[in-house]
C-alpha cells in the first residue's frame, strides 16, 4: 500500500552532508503492522516522515496504492487523510489550551468533513474514550498519559485513514498503561484494516505487536522478515547483538562505541567497525571493502545484508 | 548490621490544594555490597523514595519515619553533617543525564569539584583522581577537558557515575540511570554498572519503572504502587502480588508465544496520591480483587522464601497449603 523505493534523504551537517536515510526499500501492506526498529540516530524517524511526505527524498520515491507521491496541492492533502501520524509525547502533540473535541475535530475540519460531531464522538469511542461525550470538554492536564494518547489516537483515527505512522507510541507512558495502547492498536487493525508502521527502538513492542520488522543502521535496513523469523533467528550480527542484550538473554554482545555519524559512513560494509564478528577475526575482506546492496522490500521471507550471514532459502 | 535502614517513611507534599501523599511508610534495608532494585511507575514515590534518603527534597516535603545510613539517623542529622554524608557516605545518579551536569564546565572539572569540597583531595590528587574515575567508567582520559554536549547521551551519564564514585561512597542510589539511553548504550551502562559495585564493594539502590533492567543488576526488587511496597524478595523468584506479575508481564520476554501479537496491561491508570482509593489502593485494576480488598487494607505479608506481598490472596494461598 505505502511503498519506499530507493528512498534517500541528505541533510547539510555542518558543512557536511549527512545521508540520514541512505537507500531504503521498505513496503507496508493493508492491514500490515511493521515495526521500523533501530537505535537513535539510525535515520528510522527521517524514514517514517519522509514516507508522510513531511520530508522529500534527495532520491528514490515514495508511494501509495501505486501512485507516486505528489508534494503539491490538494493530492498531498488526499494523501495526508489516508496516511496518519501518532507522535511520541502526548503532552508535546496535544494543545494545552484545547478540549479534547477541539483537538479531534481539527483535521475533520481541514479536511471539511461533515457530521463534525459524530466523527470525533466515533473517533474518540474506537479510541477506547467511552462515553465520549464525557470527554469532549475536557483539557489535556486532566487527563492521564494514556489517556492523553488515546486522544492523539482518535485525532488521526478521525479521518479515517488506512495507515498509521506511530514514533514511538509508548515510549513516554507507564509500564502498565503500555498493553492497553498496543492492544488498541492490535484492535483497530482487526476491526478496521488499519495498517501501521511503528518506529521504536523497543524489541519487545515489536515481539508484542508487529507482523513484519525492518532493522535499521545507519541509514540502512540491514534485516528485515516476519517478527518471528527475525526476532527468534536473526542473521545480521547487529540483530543479534540488539537481541543478546536484552535482559532474558543467555549471553550478551554488548557492541562497543556509539552508532556513527551518518556524514562518515564507513566504507565496505557500514556495520563493520562495530561488528562482533569482524572484531573476532571472523570477518571476511568483503567487510571492509565491498558496500552491500540495497535489500528488496520484503513481503515475504526475510532478508539480510550480511556479507557473512547466509544467504537465507526462499520459501 | 544493614548499611541501610529505612523505617516507615512517610514523604507528603504540602501543596496549595492540600497535602500529598507521596509515600506512606515504606520500610527496607540494604546489606553492604548489596543491590537493590526499586521499581514503580511515575507517581508511585520511588523518586521521592530515592530523594528523601539524602534530604533532597523541596522545602514542601515533609519526611516522617527514620532513614539510617551506617546507623545514623539522615532525617535529624544537622545541616553541616548531612552535607558531609551526600557525595562521601552515599551519592546518587540522576537520570537525564543531559540536566546533571553544568554545560559550560569542563567534565574533569566537574568531577572534582565535589573532591575539592569536601576537601579530600588537593588540586593535584584530585586531577589524578579525576583521571583514574574516567578511565574507571571507561572514558578516555583527554576527556577531562570536554564539555557536556561534546559527549553522547552514553558518555554522559558515565560521567555522572564517575562524579557518584569520587569521593569512593559505600551507597550509590542511581535514579532511572539509564532510561534516556538506546539499547546498546544501556547495555554498556548496566555492564559498567555491574563491574564497578563488584569490584568496589558498594551497595546499590537502583530505581527504575523497568523490572527487566533492574532484575538484571540487583540481587533484591522492591515493588512500589501508591506510596507503599507492594512486594520484596530476591530478583531471581516469581512475583506473587498480581500488580508486580502485570508490570512484569508489560516487558515481553521476545520468543515467549504467549506474548506474540499480546501485549499486555492492566486497564485504567495509576491512581491521584490525592484520591487513593479505600482498603488496598490497588483494587480498582486488580483482575484478582476480592470484594474485601476496596475496604480492608492490606500490609506486607511473607510471601514464600525471603518474599513479602501485600495482598490477601497470598495468604489465602498460604493457608491452602500452596
Amino acid at each position: 500500500m505505502l511503498e519506499a523505493t530507493e528512498v534517500a534523504v541528505e541533510f547539510a551537517s555542518r558543512g557536511r552532508r549527512a545521508r540520514a536515510v541512505d537507500g531504503v526499500n521498505l513496503s507496508i501492506g493493508a492491514g500490515e503492522i511493521v515495526a521500523l526498529v533501530g537505535e537513535s540516530g539510525c535515520g528510522k524517524t527521517t524514514l517514517a516522515r519522509t514516507l508522510l511526505g513531511l520530508e522529500r527524498p534527495t532520491s528514490g520515491q515514495v508511494s501509495y496504492d501505486g501512485t507516486p507521491l505528489s508534494y503539491t496541492g490538494r493530492r498531498l492533502r488526499a494523501f495526508r487523510r489516508q496516511v496518519q501520524l501518532v507522535l511520541q509525547d502526548p503532552m508535546g502533540s496535544l494543545n494545552p489550551r484545547q478540549t479534547v473535541y477541539e483537538a479531534v475535530a481539527e483535521g475533520p475540519r481541514i479536511h471539511g468533513l461533515p457530521d463534525e460531531e459524530e466523527v470525533v464522538a466515533s473517533a474518540l469511542s474506537r479510541a477506547g474514550l467511552r462515553p465520549p461525550e464525557r470527554f469532549f470538554l475536557r483539557y489535556p492536564h486532566e487527563l492521564s498519559g494514556g489517556q492523553r494518547q488515546r486522544v492523539v489516537i482518535a485525532g488521526a483515527l478521525a479521518l479515517s485513514p488506512k495507515l498509521l505512522i506511530a514514533d514511538e507510541p509508548v515510549a513516554s507512558l507507564d509500564a502498565s498503561v503500555r498493553g492497553e495502547i498496543l492492544a488498541l492498536l492490535l484492535r483497530l487493525r482487526d476491526e478496521l484494516g488499519l495498517a501501521a508502521l511503528v518506529v521504536t527502538h523497543d524489541l519487545g513492542l515489536a515481539w508484542n505487536i508487529a507482523d513484519r520488522v525492518a532493522v535499521m543502521y545507519l541509514g540502512r535496513i540491514v534485516e528485515s522478515g516476519s517478527t518471528e523469523e527475525v526476532l527468534t533467528n536473526p542473521q545480521h550480527p547487529y540483530t543479534q547483538a540488539l537481541l543478546s542484550v536484552l535482559p532474558e538473554s543467555p549471553q550478551r554482545i554488548v557492541l562497543s562505541g556509539e552508532p556513527p555519524d551518518p556524514t562518515r559512513i564507513p566504507t565496505g560494509c557500514r556495520f563493520h567497525p562495530r561488528c562482533q564478528l569482524v572484531a573476532a577475526g571472523k570477518g571476511a575482506d568483503a567487510c571492509h571493502t565491498t558496500p552491500l546492496p540495497v535489500l528488496p522490500p520484503t513481503t515475504t521471507g526475510s532478508e539480510v545484508a550480511c556479507h557473512l550471514a547466509q544467504v537465507p532459502t526462499p520459501r | 548490621m544493614s548499611l541501610l535502614e529505612v523505617d516507615d517513611l512517610s514523604v507528603t507534599y504540602r501543596i496549595a490544594a492540600g497535602d500529598v501523599p507521596a509515600v506512606r511508610g515504606v520500610s527496607l534495608s540494604l546489606d553492604a555490597g548489596e543491590a537493590l532494585g526499586l521499581a514503580g511507575e511515575s507517581g508511585s514515590g520511588k523518586s521521592s523514595v530515592a530523594m528523601a534518603l539524602l534530604r533532597l527534597l523541596p522545602r514542601s516535603a515533609r519526611l516522617d519515619g527514620r532513614v539510617l545510613l551506617d546507623g545514623e539517623d539522615v532525617l535529624a542529622m544537622k545541616w553541616g553533617r548531612l552535607r558531609a554524608v551526600r557525595w562521601s557516605a552515599a551519592s546518587i545518579v540522576f537520570q537525564g543525564a543531559q540536566h546533571g551536569l553544568n554545560p559550560v564546565q569542563r567534565i574533569g572539572d566537574q568531577i572534582a569539584e565535589p573532591l575539592l569540597v569536601h576537601r579530600l583531595a588537593s588540586g593535584a590528587q584530585a586531577s589524578a583522581r579525576v583521571r583514574e574515575l574516567l578511565e574507571q567508567v571507561g572514558l578516555p582520559t583527554w576527556r577531562a577537558r570536554s564539555y557536556p554536549h561534546e559527549l553522547s547521551g552514553g558518555q554522559r551519564q558515565r560521567v555522572m557515575i564517575a562524579m557518584a564514585l569520587a569521593c569512593s561512597p559505600r551507597l550509590i542510589i542511581a535514579d532511572e540511570p539509564t532510561t534516556a539511553l538506546d539499547l546498546m548504550v544501556q547495555a554498556q551502562v548496566l555492564t559498567l554498572i555491574r563491574r564497578l559495585i563488584a569490584e568496589h564493594d558498594i551497595s546499590l539502590l537502583m530505581i527504575s519503572h523497568d523490572l527487566s533492567v533492574l532484575a538484571d543488576v540487583c540481587d533484591r526488587l522492591a515493588v512500589m504502587y501508591a506510596g507503599r511496597l507492594v512486594e520484596a524478595g530476591p530478583s531471581s523468584g516469581e512475583f506473587r502480588h498480581p500488580y508486580s506479575q502485570a508490570l512484569a508481564a508489560a516487558f515481553p520476554t521476545v520468543g515467549d508465544p504467549a506474548s506474540r501479537l499480546a501485549p499486555r496491561g492492566l486497564a485504567g491508570d495509576p491512581p491521584d496520591p490525592q484520591q487513593l482509593p479505600g482498603g488496598c489502593a490497588f483494587h480498582p485494576r486488580c483482575p484478582v480483587a476480592l470484594e474485601s480488598c476496596s475496604s480492608t487494607p492490606v500490609d506486607l505479608r511473607p510471601a514464600g522464601e525471603r518474599r513479602t506481598a501485600a495482598c490477601v490472596l497470598v495468604g489465602e494461598d498460604r493457608a491452602r497449603g500452596n
